[in-house]
């Protein structure tokens, strides 16, 4: 965090100097671990074995948060009989269907929600376990995962609890169970740390939890770039949760994230799966109409239970007058998936020719996409390509200095692609919002009109959308009535006729039947008579102010600076915080006091914007039969959840298992000491010639890799490595080695090094330190080689792309990436052109693979 | 600051005097650095903006003189960051001034080996034509017997370094196009 979020990282010695301990757990010793309490070195992909070490400490000690996890977490649900475990399956939970590589998630639901939608979420109607494995893997390439974005899917009806946490089939039970094999003695075998270090965290863990006391977890890329990225996270939750710490201050799992807006590019979403507000995007063979479409939540509990409401809104904004409830609102306008439309299968579709044009906007997949080859011949076998940036990034240039033009693979003269390099402008040269890690909006303000042709993405697609609209007027096809009944007029100004931003962010809050800007999405209807572009943003231009623009200084409000920015959604600035105060709605503890019920006026109130009904007594009890925001329940702190709890174990929803499991990574240097099954059975295969696997505990492969960030640069260095002072900063590609490694291969401080992996191998200069530790797995030396990301051909500084080495395997949940894999390093600088292919080609026969390229 | 002595060239003197006893402040200061300005002393416009780079949204400073940005500093007033920037945030002033800029459209040809120059007009029509001939030639209404009412044939990336507003028109016509394979760097 202090590496790549220095400025955030304040705030934990904020902490640290109130006696806040801080625990850090990574492959390599930072600037974090540095000013940490602990340094809890770990081997790259064994996160879960290491965390569900620190449940079953937890479970099996009773040093949960009693009161909490009885009535605010499903512990106390009880699970259908149907469902097996990993402890029963070696590895594997019931609904496993080897032949798709998926699980149907039927016999995971809660006792006595038997219509149970399952996987299928979306599509009641079918419920045999044939139909159900299929809705499964339709729903999970579909990304349906996602959808719990904000908030979780929907389960039908309220299960069957028990409260004592006694039946052997309730989730508390069901998870002792399941972590009771994730000893401190297997953390030793598995990740490489001591019993003595694990029960120093564990403790430092479990002491700081409780009513008096709240712990984060602060996490990034780290656990989410592997095939068990999403239950990485997941195994976070479970500990939050049974210590107590969601809802509160100080507490929560902070997702630290590496772009400007990436939260926001996932609220209003550039995501194949997802429309604005997290509504997914309509599958093929579950929805063809809008009432199909909002079917499986218009029955559900809590906020969900509107999604009607949204979905109509959000059309309204698309299309105007055009929808209207005689045309299901233009739902038909929608395109529908039928998989996985990713971004790696895409590029599988550029390979096959099906994907024909590419635009690339801000992000050079050349370099920061996960196996570089792959990405680059995508882009060598398109019919054309818009590349959107400030300076000619490797994404643009591919096609005359990439990697495979030295290596003779690919010659500029047989690419036929046609590049469109179009210059973009600077934060500070356009309007707009971002939104923060925090769920924060914040305005920034054009201060300069862009240079040359340079253009913000606002002026470039309303100009784009214009002149399409413009071609296609008078179409009769069918196939353009979306494009022409689109609303895409806004107001122009500027010498450039830039389209206002403002405007768009009004769109996007919505109006009413008015025309006025809505203040809150429960004003949100499903008749059509409001617009809506995103429902998590409604209320960022309440009053018709732009709420997003407001500074006041963080001086002169209070601790929570309510009235900085704006955060999704109505300004709370911590999610779910009903669960700050206990039951009865009084606070944990004094020290702890967040949002409370003041009984009084009838109202929650605090210190924050309650999260939660304003005027629901804690004592309420739902009628049966209620539906949506009626039937929550005045304990139910968790609103977004149908059942109201938060999830220790997941009934529905995700691709890969109720509860995290430890698999190997998919590409590893040992084997599973947990289970018979070595790597995730769900993970997500991205099978090409392009993108071979290293064969599991090679020799020839002995080592593990990961890649990071360095502070001075960003991600695949488009921003940083233009820059003269950032360069100067950090001026090559580098690798960290530990003194032993460097002994066992020769390596040379300051000297040259070749990694090879299967894809290819790369150059980078060596720093040999102790900053890299040698780890103890087992009864054998594990090393890991670090490697930052940032480099290619261009730029000022330049140097050998990491991302060359990583293998593409997805978790199935997020469809995101590994970043961890098997490698030989050998000193000295890699063979140039064709030699390189015969060098890595010369490493697979000696690990017998036979070569498919 | 005009009022100096002769006896003030004199450290110890100024060092007595100006209360900077261990002459690491106001004392050390020759007479060409007191006689500098800084840039936000004389820029002509202050506008307030939020740092490129990382999510933690650290609030900026842009100072512009003569319609050209001068300096970028961190924001005081911000919660978040308190008025400070990180190496990145404080190289940002070179990244919207830095020569290395490509402010011209460059368009490479099918084949060939070389950049060319495209009147940006010219590119946004050419782009738009590529974009109704791919879709037209790539539109599928049905797959599997069910509607899709889509093309495959286009795909974009990117949107985490951009605003929400440019998100949100991407993706609004993107998907009135019927173009499905829209992405980001969220996804990885």
């Amino acid at each position: 965090m202090a590496e790549c979020h220095p400025v955030g990282f304040q705030w934990v010695m904020e902490a640290k100097a109130r006696g806040a301990k801080i625990v850090h757990v990574d492959p390599r010793f930072t600037r974090t671990s540095a000013m940490a309490d602990v340094h809890v070195p770990i081997r790259a992909g064994s996160d879960i074995a290491f965390l569900g070490a620190l449940v079953n400490h937890i479970l099996t000690r009773a040093l949960d948060f009693r009161e909490y996890v009885v009535a605010y977490t499903n512990a106390a649900a009880i699970v259908t009989e149907d469902f097996q475990d990993t402890e029963e399956l070696d590895g594997l939970f019931s609904g496993f269907d080897p032949e798709s590589n998926s699980y149907s998630a039927h016999t995971w639901r809660y006792e006595g929600a038997e219509a149970a939608a399952a996987a299928g979420q979306r599509d009641p109607s079918q419920t045999g376990a044939e139909e159900m494995a299929a809705a499964g893997k339709a729903a999970r390439e579909g990304g349906q995962p996602e959808t719990a974005g904000s908030g979780g899917p929907s389960v039908p009806g309220k299960p069957e609890r028990d409260e004592t946490l006694q039946h052997p089939r309730c989730v508390y039970q069901i998870l002792k169970r399941h972590f009771a094999r994730y000893t401190p003695e297997m953390v030793e075998q598995v990740c490489g740390i001591s019993r003595e270090q694990f029960a120093e965290v564990a403790d430092i863990l479990t002491t700081n939890s409780g009513r008096e006391r709240t712990a984060a977890f602060c996490y990034a890329v780290g656990w989410t770039q592997h095939s068990v990225g999403v239950q990485n996270i997941r195994t976070a939750a479970i500990l939050q949760q049974l210590l107590g710490n969601m809802g509160r201050p100080g507490g929560g799992i902070m997702a630290l994230r590496g772009h400007a807006s990436i939260q926001g590019s996932t609220d209003i979403p550039t995501l194949y799966n997802l429309l604005p507000g997290y509504i997914p995007m309509p599958h093929a063979h579950q929805h063809q109409d809008l009432e199909s479409f909002v079917a499986a939540d218009a029955g559900t509990t809590g906020y969900w239970g509107n999604m009607a409401a949204y979905t109509v809104s959000l059309l309204k904004s698309y299309w105007g007058d055009a929808a209207s409830a005689d045309n299901d609102f233009c739902f038909d306008y929608l395109p529908r998936l039928t998989g996985d439309h990713s971004t790696y299968p895409t590029v599988l579709a550029q390979l096959e020719g099906t994907c024909k044009g590419y635009f690339v906007v801000g992000e050079n997949p050349a370099v920061g996409s996960a196996n570089g080859k792959m990405q680059r011949l995508g882009m060598a076998n398109l019919e054309w390509l818009v590349v959107r940036d400030f300076t000619m990034i490797e994404s643009a240039t591919f096609w005359k200095d990439g990697p495979e033009i030295e290596t003779g693979e690919l010659r500029t003269e047989d690419i036929g692609t046609e590049v469109f390099f179009l210059p973009a402008a600077s934060h500070v040269e356009k309007d707009g919002s971002f939104t923060n890690t925090q769920r924060m909006l914040q305005w920034h303000y054009k201060a300069v009109e862009p240079p040359g042709d340079c253009q913000s993405e606002l002026k470039f697609y309303h100009e784009l959308g214009k002149r399409i609209r413009a071609k296609l007027a008078g179409s009769n096809d069918e196939r353009d009535r979306p494009v022409l009944d689109l609303t895409w007029d806004y107001p122009e100004h500027g010498p450039d006729r830039e389209p206002s931003a403002e405007a768009v962010l009004r769109e996007i809050n919505g109006t009413g039947p008015d025309g006025a800007a809505l203040s809150s999405y429960t004003a949100l209807a499903d008749d059509g008579s409001t617009a809506c572009g995103c429902w998590i943003y409604c209320g960022v231009f309440a009053d018709e102010l732009n709420q997003a623009a407001r500074r006041k200084p963080g001086r002169e409000q209070s601790w929570v600076a309510p009235e900085w920015g704006w955060a999704w959604p109505s300004n709370r600035r911590i999610l779910y915080n009903r669960a700050s105060a206990d039951p009865d709605g009084r606070p944990w503890s004094e020290r702890k006091a967040y949002v409370w019920w003041d009984a009084d006026a009838g109202t929650w109130t605090g210190h924050d914007v309650p999260d939660f009904v304003a005027d629901r007594p804690p004592d309420y009890v739902p009628p049966d039969g209620a539906r949506g925001p009626d039937a929550i329940g005045g304990q139910d702190a968790f609103i977004m959840q149908s059942d109201g709890k938060a999830w220790l174990y997941a009934p529905i929803g995700l691709a890969d298992g109720p509860l995290p499991t430890h698999y190997e990574p998919p590409e590893s240097i040992l084997e599973n000491p947990l289970y018979g099954t070595q790597h995730s059975p769900a993970r997500g295969r991205i099978v090409h010639p392009a993108n071979p696997l290293n064969p599991d505990q090679s020799e020839v492969y002995p080592y593990v890799f990961t890649s990071y960030r360095l502070t001075e640069h960003h991600t695949a260095g488009g921003m940083t490595r233009t820059l003269p002072y950032l360069s100067e900063l950090q001026p090559e590609m580098f690798c960290e080695v530990s003194p032993r490694l460097a002994a066992e291969r020769g390596l040379v401080n300051g000297g040259w090094a070749t990694i090879v992996t299967n894809r290819t191998a790369i150059e980078a200069r060596v720093l040999v330190t102790e900053r890299v530790r040698t780890l103890r797995v087992g009864d054998r030396k594990v090393e890991q080689v670090g490697l930052p990301y940032h480099w290619g051909v261009n730029g000022i500084t330049v140097g050998d792309s990491s991302n060359d080495l990583v293998h593409v395997t997805l978790d199935p949940n997020s469809h995101i990436q590994g970043k961890v894999g098997t490698c030989d390093i050998r000193p000295g600088r890699r063979p140039t052109g064709p030699a390189l292919l015969e060098y890595v080609e010369g490493y697979r026969r000696r690990a017998g693979i036979a070569s498919e390229a | 600051m005009n009022d100096r002595t002769f006896l003030d060239l004199w450290p110890v003197v100024r060092q007595l005097r100006s209360g900077d006893l261990l002459g690491r402040g106001e004392a050390a200061k020759s007479g060409p650095t007191r006689r500098l300005t800084p840039r936000t002393a004389t820029a002509d416009q202050v506008v307030k903006s939020v740092c490129p780079y990382c999510a933690v949204g650290c609030g900026q400073t842009v100072y512009v003189k003569d319609g050209a940005v001068v300096q970028i500093e961190g924001d005081p007033d911000s919660p978040v960051s308190r008025g400070r920037l990180c190496p990145k945030g404080s190289a940002s002033k070179q990244l919207v001034t830095s020569p290395n800029r490509v402010t011209k459209v460059r368009y490479r040809r099918p084949h060939s080996t070389e950049w060319e120059d495209l009147d940006l007009d010219t590119a946004i029509d050419m782009i738009a034509d590529r974009v109704i001939d791919t879709r037209a030639r790539t539109w599928v209404w049905e797959e599997d017997g069910k509607r899709v009412r889509r093309t495959m044939g286009i795909a974009s990336l990117g949107g985490a370094t951009l605003d929400n507003e440019e998100n949100y028109l991407m993706k609004k016509l993107y998907t009135a196009l019927g173009a499905v394979q829209i992405e980001n760097q969220a996804r990885i």
